[in-house]
């Protein structure tokens, strides 16, 4: 019984302390929480650029809900975080319905084959024909006499959305896995000869081969001028009636500017400012 | 004093029935949630064409639910997850039982443990990255990601729980039995297969049970190996079970494609009440005998 009045007081100490640690962090300059909720694919700019945030401003506080581009995009509109994050550009009916867009960077989506694999210069059409099952033998795009094995990610992903976007085929990818996380899908091509898949730029490791695209090759380079075409952005969401708050306006006005720009190509996207 | 003993009686008695009644209270709360969050997504889409439609594409512009490939899926991975996980669990519980040296027998015992214990995200990646490049080169398929890999990975999983609840089972058949077999002159190996086994029956039933009812739930090892395309099964072919049906989309789905995985988490959740309830029949007739 001793023991848990111990623990019970432990407990109302540790509720106390916090209230009043937040009350304090009210009374400085620049307090309070920005949150944002959104695109899997934007955890390593977004962290890079919230952890910069904090450590510039202590007294506030940065949260990231990894959820997805939809789900952000849904939370700012319900109010539920300050800024939305989307690895795609906003539909008409979103934008319509009091949201803006900001780009803040922009992200190549590597196509990615086993090392082993002869081939390593594809253009976009040919991609597209690999993925809707038109070419399914590696030997007809000057590869080895091999079925290919299409790997990407699952239904709503932002990436599958970017690539099955910009090649034009949307509802029309035969998969023969569908795997829910970037990692995922390089370790399987890794670990397959005959595999293709696709992966944001800044994932792509040393145990798979980045394909070049109409003779580009992926890097941070060609997607900024534009001439690797397998490329999105990554957005910043937010309600065009209603103003931020001041510490998210701060936040914003961080992540847009030329400062940024080594924190994002150091997460390994490309600054769009 | 006496008075004020049982006062603390009372309180503690409130206290524990209070701890019991929030565990119900969870249970509860879950199946009524799934009910009503479950249920709109089939009235829309309809009974028969959601649980006996065969293509699932949620998010095509003109999507269509069937979630048919992946009840089957799970029958299917669960049946094979038994047809090998049950010989190899139940041999192995009756070496436990009956035969090990006691060395040898703790040592085996604490492996076993040890294996209830990995996480099935490790069961997973290990599967990933040995099971499927492996099945592709022993079967000459183009890839290795499918329903056979799944059944492996799951039949492996399934056995700590085989192997626990079945020596348990094994070692409570009285002595006598056994004695009695061995008197009339009977082997050793037939008086365990043929007096032993047949009495344990209903605990290594109850084992079978519980195995089924993990292998119908994992999803994250499954995830990983199965290739996770919404395909009628087949052995060599990428499967999506009922339980990664849910986990895979639930990030990003939105609209009657959300409420339709709650539909699935309802369909599978029936799946583990009936497993349930055959669990309980078992251990029921266990004790009336």
């Amino acid at each position: 019984m001793k023991k848990i009045q111990k623990w019970m007081g432990l407990a109302l100490s540790a509720v106390i302390a916090v209230t009043a640690l937040a009350g304090c962090s009210q009374q400085q300059k620049m307090s309070g929480t920005v949150t944002t909720d959104g695109s899997t694919s934007m955890e390593n700019v977004i962290g890079a650029l919230g952890e910069a945030f904090q450590n510039e401003n202590s007294g506030v506080t940065f949260t990231y809900n990894p959820t997805g581009s939809g789900s952000g995009i849904q939370a700012v509109q319900e109010g539920r975080c300050d800024i939305g994050l989307s690895s795609r550009n906003l539909k008409d009916e979103e934008t319509t319905a009091g949201l803006t867009a900001t780009v803040l960077a922009l992200d190549g989506i590597a196509v990615i084959v086993h090392p082993d694999n002869p081939v390593s210069d594809l253009d976009v059409e040919t991609i597209a024909k690999l993925y809707t099952g038109e070419i399914a033998n590696w030997k007809d795009v000057g590869g080895n006499d091999a079925t290919v094995v299409l790997i990407g990610r699952e239904a709503g992903s932002g990436t599958r959305d970017g690539f099955e976007s910009i090649t034009g085929t949307a509802e029309q990818c035969q998969y023969r896995q569908e795997l829910t996380s970037t990692g995922d899908v390089v370790t399987a091509v890794s670990q397959n000869p005959d595999a293709i898949g696709y992966a944001s730029l800044a994932s792509v490791a040393d145990s798979v081969k980045a394909l070049s695209v109409g003779g580009v090759a992926p890097s941070e380079e060609t997607v900024k001028d534009g001439s690797y075409p397998i490329q999105r952005p990554f957005v910043l969401v937010t309600k065009t009636d209603a103003p931020l708050s001041e510490v998210a306006q701060a936040f914003f006005d961080f992540a847009t500017s030329a400062d940024a720009a080594p924190l994002i190509a150091k997460a390994g996207a490309v600054a769009a400012n | 004093m006496q008075k004020q003993q049982r006062l603390a009686e009372t309180i503690i008695h409130g206290v524990f029935l209070l701890l019991g009644l929030v565990t119900v209270g969870c249970v509860l709360l879950i199946t009524v949630y799934l009910v009503l969050s479950g249920i709109p997504a089939i009235r829309q889409i309809g009974l028969v064409d959601f649980l006996l439609g065969d293509t699932w594409e949620s998010t095509a512009a003109e999507p269509s639910f069937g979630i048919l490939p992946f009840i089957l899926t799970s029958v299917y991975g669960t049946a094979g997850a038994i047809l090998f996980g049950v010989p190899v669990g139940f041999l192995a519980a009756v070496y436990l039982a009956k035969l090990a040296p006691p060395r040898v027998k703790a040592v085996v015992e604490s492996a076993v443990s040890l294996l209830a214990g990995i996480p099935s995200v490790v069961y997973g990646l290990v599967g990933m990255l040995v099971l499927v490049p492996g099945i592709r080169r022993l079967f000459h398929v183009p890839d290795g990601a499918s329903l056979l890999s799944a059944i492996v990975v799951l039949a492996i999983m399934i056995l700590p729980s085989i192997i626990k609840v079945s020596v348990t089972a094994l070692e409570a058949v009285p002595s006598e039995y056994e004695d009695a077999s061995l008197a009339l002159g009977a082997t050793s190996i037939e008086t365990y297969f043929r007096v032993s086994a047949p009495a344990a029956k209903s605990g290594i039933a109850a084992a079978v049970v519980l195995g089924v009812g993990r292998a119908i739930g994992e999803a994250m090892a499954v995830m990983m190996v199965s290739g996770n395309v919404p395909n009628m099964p087949s052995l060599f072919q990428s499967v999506r079970f009922l339980t990664t049906a849910v986990a895979s989309e639930m990030a990003y789905s939105s609209g009657l494609q959300r409420q339709a995985l709650f539909s699935i988490a309802l369909v599978l959740y029936l799946f583990i009440l009936l497993i349930n309830a055959a669990l309980n029949f078992f251990l029921k007739r266990d004790k009336e005998r």
